[in-house]
């Protein structure tokens, strides 16, 4: 029943990253799309981190790449990612958006647009704003919002913001995030 | 709004462009182009893309505005410094043994990466004999990039990527703050030939011996990126040097065969000897 999931996350985002996406499998069937907020200076190196702890394969979005099941897309620093209408990844040098680039704002944007009601939003832990107006064009196609609950998250602002923004399908702890995806997931295979 | 309904907005204003104006943005990346095309909407207190149609061919003033808007970038001097360092230690010095260069910088926005090179071929001692080409289709970009004044504030970042890159002097030799703004001296421009051209389907007009298209071709879809990628195989001179964005490739492009690839993470190619 849904395609795609994106994923927005800033400030605290490798702990927050490492709870959610380390109950998947290495064959989830749904992709994983997320715009994580970085320096320029870890180019790479998150991913990396990631790694370690994922038994599922996470990589560096690349241009023109073919969203499929089994991956975790990360965003690039320096670059919006976007998802196109043959489900395929772009990126764009746009002018940062909520002082971010990538802006997850962009991304959650651009996939409610391919995937509409398949298309599941999360906004995790993050000192910003970013991703609220992309949370609430994802409800507006009819897709469904998650977000981790303030109160457990590093930084509550960016879930605080979500929450005010959009109307929230669940508000969850990292852990119940991760079970409740991947319970969903699979129901709907 | 129903997305069905968007695409065939877009889509009208897209054709009215081309047939009044020659501009052919049927095969950018639908994605970004979209988001720039509602952007410009919101901007201009518009509510639907369709009533842009009879703006944009009746008041050329506002198609101009349009057509900023559609190609604006954000870009560094020294924007991912490891590039340059790569051209100033792997390219320069071939570059060198030849009495005279010629490098095209294909969609050169606002101008800092232009710069970014010519303080490079300064201090490599390659400037004089070299020829720069900017080119871009956005007239604004290209008068920002030809009055060479940027953001003071930018400068700070500017020089730290400077000095990333290799810099053999003080960042600061290269341009005059006055208040906020940072001008580029008159020295690293008398080289450098500010042109419009359109990649969509402009020609090539000298031959090269470097080009760089950098975070241009990820705006492209497939077909376009590939007549560009043509286009430059052709410009170049045997053995001449190609540099991509960071994230863009000759990996599934038809021109692969045609280069070597001289540093794979950095994304620099060289033209084979025999094509």
């Amino acid at each position: 029943m849904y395609d795609a999931i994106v994923i927005g996350v800033s400030k605290g985002g490798l702990q927050a990253l490492k709870t959610v996406l380390g109950v998947l499998p290495v064959d989830f069937p749904t992709p994983v799309i997320i715009v994580q907020h970085q320096g320029e200076a870890e180019l790479g190196t998150l991913a990396t981190l990631l790694n370690k702890d994922l038994a599922i394969e996470l990589k560096e979005a690349d241009l023109n790449e073919n969203i499929v099941g089994g991956h975790v897309y990360l965003s690039c620093p320096g670059y919006h990612l976007l998802v196109e209408q043959d489900k395929t990844l772009a990126l764009s040098t746009d002018p940062p958006l909520n002082y971010s680039r990538p802006s997850i704002d962009v991304l959650f944007e651009s996939a409610a647009e391919v995937y509409q009601d398949k298309l599941i939003g999360i906004i995790l832990t993050g000192a910003s704003a970013d991703g609220s107006l992309g949370l609430a064009t994802i409800k507006q196609y009819g897709g469904l919002a998650l977000v981790q609950d303030p109160s457990t998250a590093e930084a509550a602002r960016m879930p605080q913001a979500a929450i005010e923004a959009a109307t929230i399908d669940h508000v969850l702890s990292l852990h119940d995030i991760g079970k409740f995806i991947l319970r969903i997931c699979y129901d709907n295979q | 709004m129903s997305k069905a309904l968007k695409d065939i907005e877009v889509d009208c204003l897209l054709e009215a462009i081309h047939q009044h104006y020659g501009y052919d943005f049927h095969n950018y990346a639908k994605a970004s182009l979209k988001r720039r095309i509602q952007g410009f909407v919101s901007k201009t207190g518009h509510q639907q893309v369709s009533e842009l149609v009879p703006k944009v061919l009746h008041d050329r003033e506002f198609f101009g505005d349009f057509l900023h808007c559609m190609s604006v970038t954000v870009t560094e001097m020294f924007r991912d410094p490891a590039m340059f360092k790569e051209l100033r230690e792997n390219v320069i010095p071939t570059l060198k043994t030849y009495s005279r260069i010629n490098i095209w910088h294909a969609g050169c926005a606002t101008g800092e990466e232009v710069y970014s090179m010519a303080i490079l071929l300064h201090e490599e001692g390659l400037l004089e004999q070299a020829r720069i080409y900017a080119t871009d289709l956005n007239h604004r970009s290209l008068a920002t990039a030809q009055a060479a004044i940027y953001p003071a504030e930018r400068m700070k970042l500017y020089s730290q990527n400077y000095l990333n890159a290799g810099g053999k002097q003080a960042f600061t030799d290269y341009y005059w703050e006055n208040y906020d703004s940072a001008k580029i001296n008159d020295f690293l421009r008398h080289k450098v030939t500010f042109a419009s051209h359109n990649l969509c389907c402009d020609q090539n007009f000298a031959e090269m011996h470097l080009i760089l298209c950098r975070n241009v071709l990820i705006y492209f879809d497939k077909n376009l990126q590939e007549r560009v990628l043509d286009l430059f195989t052709k410009g170049l001179v045997p053995r001449g040097f190609l540099a991509l964005g960071e994230k863009e490739t000759l990996k599934f492009s038809s021109s692969q065969q045609q280069f070597d690839s001289l540093n794979d993470t950095l994304k620099i190619y060289r033209k084979k000897r025999h094509v």
